[in-house]
């Protein structure tokens, strides 16, 4: 048995996820709690933006880390379809909602940060565009999933789904970048250039991190809760069999 | 191999056309979306053809969306799927012989009810040309993503709006493009950028989405 | 100070809500994932002390 299919075995993965996932949890306030007071206290406010750009250590985050799980998502569902490791699709269906939730807040943060910025709650940006598109594609995903009766009928077509998806992503991004430039040329902010100063550099990373560790916590609880759930079924059929 | 794909595209040629209810209303839904947005915007000329490229492509992609129900599931329902995977076809080939039957019955009435829209839409005659390339090169690609969802959905007892979630999405770009062409058009400026744009979205659906409806399909075919 | 510190140079009315949104959204996905092992830990509990009685009645 190669490493990953002694991961992926769910008896396993109930043992080690146990004290990963407090790990990750503390991990997750930590970071968060520090990034929050370095940007809120220590961070200096932008000269062109002044405080709006705080507004960033929640936004551009939240943007990298909907990127982040659907990409995920995608390889977990190419090493369910490729190896049939079940507990692969279950992490599948547990990341989905946290990173639709992250596109969530990346988009309602954005708007709540264009509207000073470029004077409007939403432009047709090409980033705010894709993400729409994305937070779409998270919902198609998550209807899928669960519309089916029986669940791993829903599992498989669902992971095929989000591989079509995780395809078109650069697709959607490159054609919104095109069809953005023919529009409005270039007059929105740019806002991560490569000299961004360090005391926004570091609450921003921190923010990063911890956002991941939170997205690595809230999967290993919705895992634990699934792979008990399946147990529960497993256990119901046989009361009802020996009845 | 050529002639059984033949065959499949016959066959579903000839059940659209004796049924007739999906060619019929797939391009009565078009026409009348269409004529709903100059009671929707005002009647103001300029506006409508301004807004017309758009406008003729939401309503296709819509009308295009609508269908997509039927694709697989009348088959999948009374069972001829099941024999149609047994022959010695490949299931990929099936579903590109299927979904080109789909195009035919339901994307060619579309390009054919086109023009008399756009008339009804003022678009100026330079455009005409544009926007029926770009709607024979782009409503293929709406057939092969629409493809993929309908072979996702095969099973799911309400499909029809599930299908429109799925797919919606990922027809943006073609929407993107499709519109681009005919803009630059009305402007007098050359559309082949937007229209190859097109062209390859079409050869890339043509590569993956067969694979994909197929392995949705295979799915529907196992329990 | 905290005036200042509020007011975030007069855009609180931006700032605070794209904050606020971010807990809110964080903690109601935490607690409804939590909620949901909880209830299911549970379950798996009484499932499993209910099996070997049943057993002991229908040997």
């Amino acid at each position: 048995m190669s490493w990953w299919h002694r991961l992926a075995s769910p008896t396993r993965f109930m043992s080690y996820s146990a004290w990963v996932l407090p790990i990750a949890g503390w991990l997750a306030a930590g970071c968060i709690g520090v990034g929050l007071a370095l940007g809120l206290f220590a961070s200096p406010a932008d000269y062109q933006q002044g405080e709006t750009v705080r507004i960033m250590y929640v936004h551009v985050p939240a943007a990298w880390m909907a990127l982040f799980c659907y990409s995920a998502m995608a390889a977990s569902s190419a090493g369910y379809l490729i190896w049939k490791q079940p507990l692969a699709e279950l992490a599948t269906r547990a990341t989905a909602p946290v990173g639709a939730c992250f596109t969530a807040i990346a988009l309602v943060s954005g708007s709540l940060w264009g509207q000073p910025m470029w004077g409007t709650w939403w432009v047709w940006d090409a980033r705010l565009t894709s993400a729409l598109v994305l937070f779409f594609l998270y919902l198609g995903y998550m209807a899928l999933a669960e519309a089916f009766d029986d669940p791993t009928r829903g599992g498989k077509a669902a992971s095929i789904l989000a591989l079509v998806g995780f395809v078109n992503v650069p697709i959607v991004k490159f054609s919104v970048d095109w069809w953005n430039t023919l529009h409005q040329p270039a007059s929105v902010v740019k806002l991560d250039g490569p000299a961004i100063d360090p005391a926004m550099l570091v609450p921003l990373l921190l923010m990063a991190a911890g956002f991941t560790f939170y997205a690595v916590a809230v999967v290993i609880l919705r895992l634990r809760a699934m792979v008990l759930e399946r147990k529960i079924q497993a256990l119901q059929r046989q009361l009802a069999e020996a009845r | 191999m050529t002639g059984a794909f033949l065959a499949i595209v016959g066959r579903d040629l000839r059940l659209a056309f004796r049924r007739g209810g999906d060619t019929g209303s797939v391009v009565a839904f078009f026409v009348i979306t269409v004529t709903l947005f100059p009671f929707g915007v005002g009647p103001e000329p300029n506006l409508i053809a301004r807004i017309a490229p758009g406008v003729l492509w939401v309503a296709a992609l819509l009308a295009a969306t609508l269908s997509l129900d039927r694709l697989f599931r009348a088959d999948h329902e009374d069972g001829s799927l099941d024999l149609l995977a047994l022959s010695p076809l490949p299931l990929e080939v099936l579903v590109l012989a299927k979904t080109l039957a789909h195009w035919l019955a339901t994307g060619v009435p579309l390009l054919v009810a086109t023009p008399l829209l756009a008339l009804l839409l003022n678009l100026p005659l330079q455009g005409w040309g544009v926007l029926l390339a770009a709607l024979a090169l782009g409503t293929p690609s709406l057939s092969l993503l629409g493809a993929i969802g309908a072979a996702l959905t095969l099973g799911v007892r309400r499909g029809g709006v599930l299908v429109a979630l799925l797919v919606l999405p990922l027809a943006v770009p073609v929407l993107i493009f499709g519109v681009a062409a005919v803009d630059a058009a009305l402007m007098g400026l050359p559309a082949t950028t937007p229209l190859m744009a097109l062209g390859g979205l079409l050869l890339a659906a043509l590569v993956l989405a067969p694979w994909a409806a197929a392995a949705g399909v295979r799915l529907s075919l196992e329990s | 100070m905290t005036d200042g510190f509020f007011a975030m140079g007069g855009y609180a009315a931006y700032v605070w809500p794209a904050f606020g949104v971010t807990a809110v959204v964080l903690a109601a996905l935490l607690l409804t994932s939590r909620r949901r092992l909880k209830a299911s830990e549970a379950l798996l509990r009484d499932l499993e002390s209910a099996r070997p009685r049943r057993r002991e009645v229908n040997p």
